[in-house]
């Protein structure tokens, strides 16, 4: 277990030599080659410096009424060299999707094209505000109309909600859209109030059901991976208010009953919520609603390409069948004979009266909108069905050159995602997270790991589309030879990793037992010791 | 003469005369790892057999742990709010959840004695 966590004082500088950081790497200062240890920046404080020299302020009388300044704010002093190069070396650290593969399975970790960033810097779009009058925005409402219009067709439904930050966002969204929708029908005092959801969904789907007032209950997953659908029929009843159910799953497959799913939930008068966070694997080959669900959140920071990890905001629209359609959340887009305008009030006369509420400030992430719009009119319909098309090829082609040294969870094909379990691990002393740490001495981030919880001590791999075969070769090389490092006896490799990092393993249970959330100055560490 | 039976959701369950001490097994807590947080019920709570008493936070994930049967809870383990560790270093002894009052001690014949319990991990993973 780390022993060398950041000691919160400048003798990180290293300039005395001697500290944990100077031990660990060897080095008189610390650093490691050109991998800089880098204090915060409260640690470099040099009281009175400054970037700009300011004149001193003239005498002036407090107007603040009994207000009273009680001490400094604390901000660091530095010179301006000294910031540009902390923030520098800061970004630095950051691995992104920019440094290379980022195998994160349920994250999508897909290329953000330079397009689309290009296109979100146009003067036009980016300095505009939402409380400008809506006649000088018709070319960004516009845009808005535009990428609903999309989505609507690519999803075959006929309503979107724009407004979601998120994808949990847009379940909360959608789950909202599904209560107004039930109340409306049966009366607030409905006793629907059951959601179902595999074992296998996304932390957030109980998480949204509960946070909607619904009462949680778990769908168990068959042999293959998939909901067993006798178990789901047997759930049903009268007072289920939904199912919530991500296609493709979590563990990478395609749930082949959706459609009987979905009758069956509709017979038993429910809604059918899905999780589109994979929808990368199916957009352009298979239209949602002709599967039969109700509302579904896209994630445009996924599936279309828009920044996320740290570089977001996310983007969460929701799309919404015939029966949610009405309830959707203000403020929305229309298109009337005076051009487009914003439905901001469920009294304006172009509301329907059912919305359920307004989500956000206001119509969603602007800079979003305009990122997927360029992907998708980049791509066009044939592009994004090759999206589908290559994302599944990649995750097939990791799986297929993997399955004889690691252990496959489900019988393949997979879809977009490789599920693999820790049996190939069984008695080798290593565990899933030793194998993840030793990935990163190799320069790869890990995927993600013991995730999906119906699997013992989960791989789960998701390549996208937008690595080349070179890449994907490179990594699977990587992956064979831990793999039959492990299966070799060398636990000790595993057990050490990762050794390059600027730090070792860190105290993970220590920072969660008793979490430093908040930097305090020597001196008051030293008041506070005497 | 006390008696210990264990759930297939890997809780344990010693009864000493009316009151029975619930908590995780040993094979629970390697699988689990390091454990930073114990959620526990409150007292005077009644729980039902296979449905939720307290919730384990581990650095990998929280899980719920379930009452092995019904009974009301007449005592909870104050000490694992400072020092949740105990769940790790000593599961089935400091490391204990809650004390029921059981409703029917009956209920523990359905439940899995040591040797079968042992079996039954041996079977998975």
């Amino acid at each position: 277990m780390n022993t060398q966590g950041r000691k919160t004082h400048i003798d990180t500088l290293g300039v005395e030599g001697g500290n944990a950081a100077s031990a660990a790497a060897g080095t008189i200062s610390g650093n490691r080659a050109l991998m800089l240890e880098e204090p915060l920046i409260f640690e470099q404080d040099s009281p009175g410096t400054t970037g700009v020299d300011l004149p001193e302020p003239p005498t002036f009388k407090p107007r603040l009424g009994k207000v009273r300044e009680r001490g400094t704010i604390g901000l660091p002093g530095l010179s301006e060299p000294e910031v540009i190069r902390h923030y520098t070396r800061l970004s630095q650290k950051n691995f992104a999707i920019d440094s290379g593969l980022y195998p994160l399975g349920s994250c999508t970790m897909k290329h953000n094209p330079r397009l689309n960033e290009k296109l979100a810097r146009l003067p036009g779009l980016s300095d505009i505000h939402p409380m400008q009058p809506e006649r000088t925005v018709q070319g960004a409402l516009e845009l808005i109309d535009t990428l609903a219009h999309w989505l609507k067709t690519l999803t075959g439904m006929p309503a979107v909600a724009m407004s979601p930050a998120a994808g949990a966002h847009g379940e909360l969204c959608g789950m909202a859209a599904i209560r107004a929708a039930i109340e409306d029908r049966d009366g607030s005092t409905s006793h629907r109030r059951r959601v179902l959801v595999p074992e296998s969904a996304h932390g957030t789907n109980p998480a949204t059901a509960a946070a909607c007032g619904f009462t949680v209950d778990a769908i168990p997953a068959d042999a293959t991976g998939r909901v067993d659908l006798e178990a789901l029929k047997a759930k049903l009843g009268d007072d289920v208010a939904a199912i919530m159910l991500t296609n493709p799953n979590t563990c990478g497959l395609f749930e082949r009953d959706i459609i009987e799913i979905a009758d069956a939930v509709h017979k038993a008068g429910a809604f059918f919520y899905c999780d589109g966070a994979n929808f990368n694997a199916i957009v352009g080959r298979v239209r949602p609603a002709d599967l039969g669900i109700d509302a579904m959140h896209i994630n445009l920071h996924k599936t279309f390409s828009t920044p996320h990890g740290g570089g977001g905001p996310g983007s969460g629209p929701v799309v919404l069948s015939e029966a949610l359609a009405k309830f959707v959340p203000l403020p929305y887009v229309v298109h009337g004979e005076d051009g487009f305008s914003l439905v901001e009030s469920g009294e304006d006369d172009q509301a329907n009266g059912k919305e359920f509420g307004r989500l956000k400030g206001f119509h969603g992430q602007m800079g979003m909108f305009v990122r997927a719009l360029a992907y998708i009119l980049s791509h066009g319909a044939d592009g994004l069905r090759q999206v589908a098309s290559d994302a599944v090829l990649n995750a097939n082609y990791v799986m297929a050159s993997l399955k004889d040294v690691m252990t496959a969870s489900f019988e393949g094909p997979c879809m977009h995602e490789a599920l693999f379990d820790d049996r190939f691990l069984k008695g080798t002393g290593v565990t899933t997270l030793d194998f993840a740490k030793a990935m990163i001495d190799e320069g790869y981030h890990p995927m993600t790991m013991y995730f999906p919880l119906v699997v013992h001590g989960a791989f789960l791999i998701e390549p996208t589309e937008t690595e080349s075969k070179q890449s994907l070769d490179a990594f699977i090389r990587v992956m064979r030879g831990l793999a039959e490092r492990a299966r070799s006896g060398d636990a000790e490799h595993f057990l050490g990793a990762p050794r390059m990092t600027p730090r070792r393993r860190l105290d993970e249970t220590g920072a969660a037992r008793k979490p430093v959330l908040r930097w305090v100055p020597e001196v008051s560490q030293a008041e506070a010791a005497e | 003469m006390s008696i210990i039976k264990f759930t297939k959701d890997h809780e344990w369950i010693k009864l000493d005369g009316e009151v029975a001490t619930v908590g995780i097994t040993d094979y629970a807590q390697q699988q689990l790892g390091d454990v930073v947080f114990v959620e526990l019920p409150e007292v005077g709570r009644n729980v039902v057999a296979g449905k939720e008493a307290a919730v384990v936070e581990s650095v990998k994930a929280a899980s719920e742990v379930y009452a092995p049967v019904a009974g009301d809870v007449v005592e909870v383990n104050e000490a694992l709010a400072d020092d949740p560790a105990l769940v790790n270093r000593d599961p089935q002894g400091e490391g204990w959840f809650v004390k029921l009052r059981i409703e029917n001690q009956g209920d523990l014949d359905d439940l899995l004695d040591e040797a079968a319990y042992k079996e039954y991990c041996e079977g998975l993973h």
